[in-house]
């Protein structure tokens, strides 16, 4: 394998692996919070682009506002997917909370087929972000200089908001103990909200940085992205904000890094990415960067 | 003999000739969907031993029913059969020629599943709730991909068409029968009791002198054994497979069953399996246009789907505990009611 | 009581089959003045938007010729939920349930090969829409289709490649988990093999699932080969996608595909990054090639203000095959339309002319097509040998 070659698999697996940090941010934060796997995070991930496609198209708005409508408008489903499917089994066993899960995933599918209908459609793309940026023979479209840089900021403001500000020290309290949380007198309900709209303004920032690298909107196409981004967080340490973008970057480069150096495998890419799971759940199930968490008795 | 035996093998009889009747008097749709309820019975009672008894949430269902079905499938299928199917690249030669009846073949699938079970359960037994959930949904995509990448053992996205479709009444819901009455016995056993001891509270089970390890790869052995006879039956009930079929919407399906019915339930298992079997047929009427009489509903493909999704939904909100908790419907129950309802009723 | 409620819930809902069949199954042998088609197709799930092409189609056949031998005809359209087990139990509800005269569909070999033995054994005829899996129909007297099966188009593309691009190195992309992929590359590289006389023509073979939306990787691989022409038969949606990509990593590569890419999102999605994409198809909404083919698309760019795809043609000659196979036969007996459809010889469908072979395939012509700023444009016919 030639130098060039090697640098533009490993440019493809930044973008790549940034994206998936990106989406997993938003997966580990609320695990984090609730001990919950948001089997529909995929899913508010697919609204999102959705929401551009429709503002864009019915609405004409330019494709920045479009952009801040989507968000807020996914922040505002996550907080209401928590509400209806999540608030009421929040003392239920773990088995009953992921079925809901997965029970709210599937529904959300099944309604964007009826409302959205199956057809694809194709992402609005701005046009700045078509370009491609030639370095040598390596080439670049403008969309993966972009997408590390919002992950990392995305990263960069979510440490201060939790480990700064009051509702981040009351998002601490409540991932320890929500009970003795509600006894010092924080509402648990609108900290967990407010969780749920970061999630989801996260799953929306990814959607959209999605959409512009694979402008290709199908109703199921939260599945594997979710799930790729699950298996990130996992990697990083589920519930560690950096060790979800630790977990993204390395997921996307091993994925891209697999078909570089054995071509044949090309077949197996989605199976990798799970073997990769298993065996990181068997050396170090608390994640690379996850804390110890002893099982209480 | 004891009369709650008497009763028991009453029981059996009479629902053996129930369904011989069925099987004469059906028509092909709904014999169709009376042997895919059986089989979802077998499905469904051996999730229930792994998520229910044992306590140990699997989602890697379907993994282990497209082992059992292409097992049964690559031994069933004449020779001229796989020459046929396999037009791209040829059957690996040790599998060209082998020609086993139905039943044989059946087990082999349960058994090669069984196996392949307890290897994967090994190492990933020791995680536990969600962690083993994603391993084992992890360990059923892998499998399919695995499916669809080895042209020459399983024919990959071409699947495998023309078995003989062997799966009728008698198959079904026998197998369906011996497996409730190996669950009922399963569980009165030490090794059931175990498990649920196992379940409630892994420590305290431990203390008691009970061996996790052993009994949770136990549990997930015999799980996926009639996991694999389940997609055997499967199999020969369609008469075509291929890799797709075992998305995690399979294990979904199954999952859907084990809620509904009350995990941890067996006569539960069984009453949801039927219900949901049919009810999924009977709510085809959504996807067409429905005529109210004073109005008329244009069709909306999908309404089906979002409907048994709520439905879904309002089970696992309202209805925790899904039909039947983990009580069972048995002879000695239903004296029990109608010592309490029935009698009182008729008194006052 | 709460557990009782839920009960007696349950067992209504069980007994609606239960009593909903008894009064179908009566109206359908009364109803002797109706002809019915069963339409199995995924209309919800992973195909769903397959699905909803393909019933355009046939739902604009049924307002253009709503009746035959003076009867009306009934569409009774079921969901396979893009699932197998589910494909089968919709195709027996149509033959057992609906007492239906034939069956359209599916979209998906995998659907149709599951109704295969029911049809067989019910001893009613289905006419194939866009399931190319040669499997589909292999042994089985009561299947048919509309569409071509891969091995010659494939034999197509290869032969384009070779001639007219003058290619002697090729790489491949493949839907590993797609059936029609998977045929489509075979049936090529054995055509392109024997062409070049080369075994080792075919340079490599990258894969990918269906659902997969980067493909830098294996680009990347494929650029580094430098192919004279990538051979990339998929769903639109990722080929469009592959593009893309392919494109930005800046190969010049021309790519080659088959039918499926005929459809707008394929440009949609793809935008000018597909301008030259060369592929494989039955149909050209530029250059008519039967009067019946201008009838159709006249009507649904009327009906829908849109390009149809060309799976939309093959559900409506699906159709509009049944209504002639019914006219020949002069019955509506299952039994005479099968016997009428595997007689089938140039007959003039919106998507070509189709003569049905011993196999129930049809036999017909072949267009060339690419895309050429941002439209699909004719470049050629090839005829089958």
């Amino acid at each position: 394998m030639s130098l060039n070659t090697f640098m533009q698999h490993l440019s493809n697996g930044l973008a790549l692996g940034s994206l998936y940090a990106l989406i997993a941010i938003g997966y580990t934060m609320v695990y984090g919070i609730l001990r919950l796997i948001n089997f529909a995070h995929g899913d508010i991930f697919m609204v999102s682009t959705y929401i551009v496609f429709y503002s864009v198209t019915l609405f004409l708005m330019p494709w920045w506002v479009a952009f801040v409508v989507a968000i807020l408008l996914t922040g505002a489903f996550g907080i209401l997917v928590e509400r209806l499917a999540y608030r009421s089994l929040r003392n239920s066993p773990k088995i009953s909370v992921m079925i809901s899960a997965i029970g709210a995933s599937y529904l959300i599918q099944n309604l964007a087929i009826v409302i959205f209908g199956g057809r694809p459609k194709a992402f609005p793309i701005p046009e700045f972000f078509n370009k491609v940026v030639y370095i040598n023979t390596i080439s670049i479209p403008v969309a993966n200089f972009f997408i590390p840089g919002i992950t990392i900021a995305a990263l960069v403001i979510l440490l201060y908001i939790v480990n700064k500000t009051k509702t981040g020290m009351a998002m601490r309290a409540v991932s320890r103990d929500y009970e003795a949380a509600r006894l010092m007198g924080i509402n648990v309900d609108t900290i967990i909200s407010i969780t749920f709209f970061m999630g989801s303004v996260l799953a929306a920032l990814g959607g959209i940085m999605w959409g512009i690298k694979y402008p290709n909107l199908i109703p199921l196409m939260g599945l594997m992205p979710g799930l790729k981004a699950f298996i990130a967080a996992v990697i990083g340490g589920i519930g560690n904000i950096k060790g979800a973008v630790v977990g993204g970057f390395l997921l996307g480069m091993s994925e891209i890094m697999l078909i570089a150096f054995l071509p044949s495998m090309t077949g197996y890419r989605d199976a990798f990415a799970f073997v990769i799971l298993i065996v990181i759940l068997l050396i170090k199930p608390s994640g690379l960067l996850g804390e110890n968490l002893a099982e209480k008795v | 003999m004891k009369k709650e035996n008497k009763i028991r093998i009453g029981l059996i009889i009479l629902v053996i000739s129930i369904l011989t009747i069925l099987n004469f008097t059906l028509g092909n749709y709904q014999l169709r969907i009376l042997n895919l309820a059986g089989i979802y019975v077998v499905l469904g009672l051996s999730l229930n031993l792994i998520n229910g008894f044992a306590g140990l949430f699997s989602l890697g269902h379907a993994g282990f029913m497209a082992i059992g079905a292409y097992t049964s499938a690559l031994l069933t299928m004449s020779a001229a059969q796989k020459q046929s199917n396999f037009f791209v690249k040829p059957i690996v030669p040790w599998l060209a020629n082998v020609e086993l009846p139905f039943l044989p073949a059946m087990l082999i699938g349960g058994i090669v599943a069984a196996i392949l079970g307890a290897l994967i359960a090994a190492p990933i037994l020791r995680l536990r709730d969600d962690y083993l959930a994603i391993a084992t949904l992890g360990f059923s995509e892998i499998i399919r991909v695995i499916f669809t990448n080895t042209m020459s053992l399983t024919n990959g996205a071409l699947g495998l068409k023309g078995l003989t479709r062997y799966t009728n009444v008698q198959y079904s819901w026998g197998i369906a029968i011996i497996t409730i009455i190996f669950m009922f016995s399963l569980r009165r056993s030490s090794y059931g009791k175990a498990f649920m001891a196992i379940r409630e509270d892994e420590v305290a089970a431990e203390s008691m002198g009970i061996a996790l390890f052993k009994h949770k790869l136990l549990a997930f052995t015999i799980g996926s054994f009639f996991a694999g006879i389940g997609g055997a039956l499967l199999a020969h009930l369609m008469g075509t497979i291929d890799p797709l079929m075992f998305r995690f919407l399979m294990t979904f399906n199954v999952l859907l069953i084990v809620v509904l019915g009350g995990i941890g339930s067996i006569t539960g298992t069984v009453i949801s399996a039927v219900v949901v079997t049919f009810s999924m047929e009977a709510l085809r009427f959504l996807d067409g246009t429905i005529n109210l009489g004073f109005m008329v509903i244009e069709s909306v493909p999908g309404m089906r789907m979002v409907l048994f999704s709520i439905l879904l939904m309002l089970v696992v909100l309202f209805y925790q505990n899904g039909l039947m908790g983990r009580d069972e419907i048995t002879i000695e129950s239903m004296r029990r009611f109608y010592r309490k309802n029935i009698k009182k009723g008729a008194k006052s | 009581m709460k557990r009782i409620a839920l009960l007696l819930v349950l067992v209504l809902i069980l007994s609606i089959p239960l009593t909903a069949c008894q009064s179908e199954n009566g109206n359908a042998a009364a109803d002797s003045d109706v002809i019915k088609f069963g339409v199995f197709e995924p209309l919800t799930g992973a195909n769903a938007a397959g699905g909803a092409m393909e019933i355009e189609g046939i739902e604009l056949a049924q307002e253009l010729y709503p009746e035959v031998l003076g009867k009306k005809i009934e569409l009774v359209i079921v969901d396979n939920k893009s699932d197998k087990v589910e494909a089968a139990n919709a195709a027996t509800k149509l033959v057992d349930q609906d007492k239906v005269n034939a069956i359209i569909g599916s979209w998906g070999s995998s659907f149709s090969m599951a109704a295969g033995p029911i049809v067989m054994e019910a001893g009613v005829p289905a006419v194939g829409t866009s399931c190319t899996n040669p499997l589909v129909t292999l042994g089985n007297d009561y299947y048919f289709r509309v569409t071509f099966i891969d091995s010659f188009q494939g034999v197509v593309m290869a032969n384009y490649a070779f001639t007219e691009l003058g290619a002697t190195k090729v790489a491949i992309v493949q839907e590993i988990s797609n059936d029609y992929s998977v045929g489509l590359v075979k049936f090529f590289t054995d055509e392109f093999v024997r062409l070049t006389g080369d075994p080792d023509s075919v340079l490599y073979v990258a894969n990918y699932n269906t659902g997969d939306q980067d493909f830098t990787a294996q680009l990347t691989n494929i650029k580094q080969l430098n192919p004279d022409a990538i051979f990339a038969p998929g769903n639109y949606s990722e080929s469009a996608m592959l593009i893309k990509q392919a494109k930005e990593l800046d190969i010049k590569a021309p790519f080659l595909g088959a039918d499926t890419w005929e459809t707008p999102e394929f440009i949609d999605i793809g935008g000018s990054a597909v301008d030259g994409a060369v592929f494989s198809t039955f149909f050209d909404s530029q250059v008519p090639l039967t009067p019946e083919s201008e009838v159709f698309i006249n009507a649904y760019r009327e009906k829908y203000d849109k390009e149809p795809a060309s799976v939309t043609a093959l559900a409506y000659d699906a159709y509009i095959l049944l209504i002639d196979a019914i006219e020949r036969a002069g019955s509506a007996d299952p039994e005479a339309i099968k016997e009428a459809l595997a007689a089938t010889e140039g007959f003039d469908g919106a998507a070509g002319v189709v003569t049905l072979d011993e196999n129930g395939d049809a036999v017909k012509n072949a267009v060339i097509k690419t895309v050429q700023n941002g439209e699909f444009t004719y470049l050629t016919t090839i005829s089958p040998q």
